[in-house]
């Protein structure tokens, strides 16, 4: 698939009924799950490129004592990079310490000197250990050195709750990373927005980072079978409706579904709005269905104070506040740290039960 | 050691064109025509010449706030230099940087940077590139960064990645004793920074930073080593800044009148002079002439400095990305 027909497939998927590509779908492609569809596209991506190069905790994982050689043993946290370190070799697929500063640091001089590197941080938690080099190096470079330089890397890392991970390693702070000018933040939502966005991160000549929710990563769902590209800022409509707009990013994309689904049971026809990409985000599709539905709940897995969720509603109270009905809702984590026990932690993340009482109590039902 | 008359006059040129644009910084600094802070590095141009002295413009150096000096010798021109200090469109990095982060990348130059310890990473990732692409012969990397930075996790990460992956680095510790205010006999843990290099298993060499020549020969011996792909190599440049820590610093606060009386007679610049002449390498008449040259370099780019133009406010919002242009200009 060329670009512009992937672009033309998001204008297919904007349209009611074609929703989400499936079989029947005008693609040769299949059914995968969201972690090979990863690998996939970080295969296609280091064959299109040989200046592209992955490097992170363990993503071979291993070397044989004797002959020094990577084992692939771990073939990166969560498998996302397995076999890679065979078909690319260790110079490509590059093991690193556990060492995030000095990695991350390595990575953005290896970008601003003509190579387009890919680092797996692991969790998301991680970041904050390398931020200095995300804020001060990767994101200010191009600006402050007058436009003489840029920055070709994509990051990616593990955010989210629900698999007993707990407080250190269950991060979603989207908002930390949407807040660095000159950084860009994707959030896909299943297998065929993970392998367009990943394209389009590695490809794009500024600093990406791609936060894989680790709900998702064993999810399955139709992905065409040749490379594609999602355009960077760009939301999509998972659902139309006339009722209410649902905002959901990265698993809150399918928490938000899930309600729709539930709550049109019951004859309210909810509107799903996946944001894909928080930094740029798509103002427009949350001004166009907000405009139509005139009701709203934003809903982000991330501790509620300055986040993203925050952000949309300033937004919506900024630029569409003559069509609101009713204030804007947001259904977020709460302002803790994520639990580990599992009664605890099922209550810090947003719900779909959570999003369908939001919006009854916003409609009067 | 054997030095051409070429490089030795490169050597002269390159410290009293440190010297004097620090010089010259700091007057038009409290004249007001810088639009911020500067930290002066006068005192300490034998490190940055005798180490870039082995340079060219493919091989790649990291700075630090104290920048002027390397950027000086790595081959920077001074008009965009000043005029980049000064805030100026015609600046370095159109006015939108500053002291503290000057850089050209044509030059093989990654930028002064504010964060101590932060540059250093990033000569470690553009001998990462050189590696990849089996160029290490013709493209190292060198840290520049300080005794303060040598607390700095991030220098201790750096470190090891570039001995574990056997990259073209050069380590360059500018030990000038004082990190802002902080003596380093209270805040490092050591007399001898250069020996932390055996915790590496990477050579680590003590130098006399107050004279070029003995900071040629063992930058001479880290260069080559890069190039011929061993590995990394730590120096610590022993040196002395002779200004606070910025323009309006004063040391004396921090520091004794006879500690700074003793660097000034063991000076780079003159303790060249004396052994040149006395050897008869280069005359007297010479040695003028370069300082006439420089005096009216410093000059032009003063002036043309002065007389470039400010970046236009657009400029706010250029260049913070490449393929994205934020249409929200702020919310007013």
């Amino acid at each position: 698939m060329t670009t512009a027909q992937a672009t033309e497939a998001i204008s297919v998927l904007n349209d009611p009924g074609v929703l989400v590509p499936g079989p029947g779908y005008d693609v040769p492609g299949a059914v995968v799950r969201y972690r090979d569809a990863f690998n996939q596209t970080l295969r296609d991506e280091l064959n299109r490129d040989q200046d592209v190069f992955i490097m992170g905790e363990d993503i071979s994982g291993g070397f044989d004592r004797d002959t020094h050689e990577p084992l692939d043993a771990w073939g990166g946290p969560f498998a996302a990079t397995k076999g890679l370190v065979q078909d690319f070799g260790p110079e490509r697929i590059r093991d690193a310490p556990i060492s995030e500063a000095g990695f991350v640091g390595a990575a953005v001089g290896a970008a601003l000197t003509g190579l387009r590197p890919v680092v797996d941080l692991m969790y998301f938690d991680f970041v904050t250990v390398a931020y200095d080099q995300l804020l001060s190096n990767a994101a200010k470079s191009r600006y402050m050195f007058g436009g003489q330089t840029k920055v070709p890397m994509t990051l990616f890392a593990r955010s989210g709750g629900g698999t007993g991970h707990a407080a250190q390693h269950s991060e979603s702070f989207y908002s930390m990373l949407a807040h660095i000018p000159g950084l860009k933040v994707v959030v896909p939502s299943d297998p065929y927005t993970v392998r367009g966005l990943l394209a389009s991160a590695i490809r794009d000549d500024d600093p990406v980072f791609l936060v894989n929710d680790k709900k998702l990563i064993n999810m399955e769902g139709f992905c065409p079978e040749e490379s594609f590209e999602i355009p960077l800022g760009k939301g999509r409509y998972l659902k139309h409706g006339d009722d209410i707009t649902l905002i959901g990013m990265s698993y809150t994309s399918v928490v938000c579904k899930q309600a729709a689904d539930a709550l049109a049971e019951e004859g309210i026809e909810a509107e799903v709005v996946d944001m894909l990409s928080l930094s740029p985000f798509d103002e427009e599709i949350i001004l166009e269905s907000v405009m139509k539905t005139n009701r709203v709940v934003i809903v982000d897995e991330d501790t509620p104070r300055a986040s993203m969720a925050s952000e949309f509603a300033a937004i919506i109270a900024d630029k569409a506040f003559d069509y609101l009905d009713a204030p804007v809702k947001r259904v977020t984590g709460p302002h803790t740290p994520v639990p580990y026990n599992k009664g605890l932690e099922t209550a810090f993340m947003p719900q779909p039960d959570d999003v369908v009482s939001t919006v009854k109590a916003m409609l009067d039902i | 050691m054997r030095i051409s008359r070429e490089k030795l006059r490169w050597l002269y040129e390159t410290m009293y064109r440190i010297r004097r644009f620090e010089e010259t910084m700091l007057e038009q600094t409290f004249r007001g025509n810088a639009m911020g802070v500067t930290h002066p590095s006068d005192g300490q141009e034998a490190v940055p010449t005798g180490i870039c002295a082995h340079l060219t413009e493919k091989d790649w150096i990291g700075s630090t706030h104290r920048g002027h000096g390397h950027c000086i010798a790595k081959g920077l021109d001074t008009k965009a230099m000043m005029a980049e200090i000064m805030g100026r469109y015609t600046g370095q990095c159109k006015g939108k940087g500053g002291s503290m982060h000057i850089a050209d990348f044509s030059k093989g130059m990654l930028g002064a940077n504010a964060i101590v310890g932060a540059s250093v990473p990033l000569a470690v990732g553009a001998a990462l590139t050189a590696k990849y692409r089996g160029m290490e012969n013709e493209s190292v990397g060198v840290a520049f960064f300080g005794d303060g930075a040598t607390s700095q996790g991030v220098v201790h990460e750096s470190m090891n990645l570039a001995a574990i992956w056997k990259l073209p680095v050069v380590f360059a510790c500018e030990n000038n004793q004082y990190a802002e205010a902080t003596p380093a006999w209270y805040a490092v843990s050591t007399d001898d920074i250069s020996a932390r290099a055996d915790s590496y298993g990477i050579p680590g060499v003590q130098v006399d930073g107050m004279d070029v020549f003995a900071v040629y020969e063992a930058a001479g011996q880290a260069v080559e080593r890069a190039r011929a792909g061993e590995g990394p190599t730590l120096l610590e440049l022993k040196t002395y800044r002779y200004h606070g820590h910025f323009h309006a610093d004063d040391p004396k606060k921090y520091r004794k009148s006879d500690e700074e009386e003793e660097y000034q007679e063991r000076d780079c610049i003159k303790g060249f002079e004396n052994l040149v002449t006395k050897q008869g390498a280069m005359t007297e008449d010479e040695l003028e002439e370069v300082r006439n040259d420089i005096e009216q370099e410093m000059q032009d780019a003063v002036d043309f400095a002065l007389n470039s133009p400010m970046p236009p406010i657009e400029e706010l919002y250029s260049d913070v990305y490449v393929n994205y242009s934020n249409p929200v200009a702020g919310l007013r």
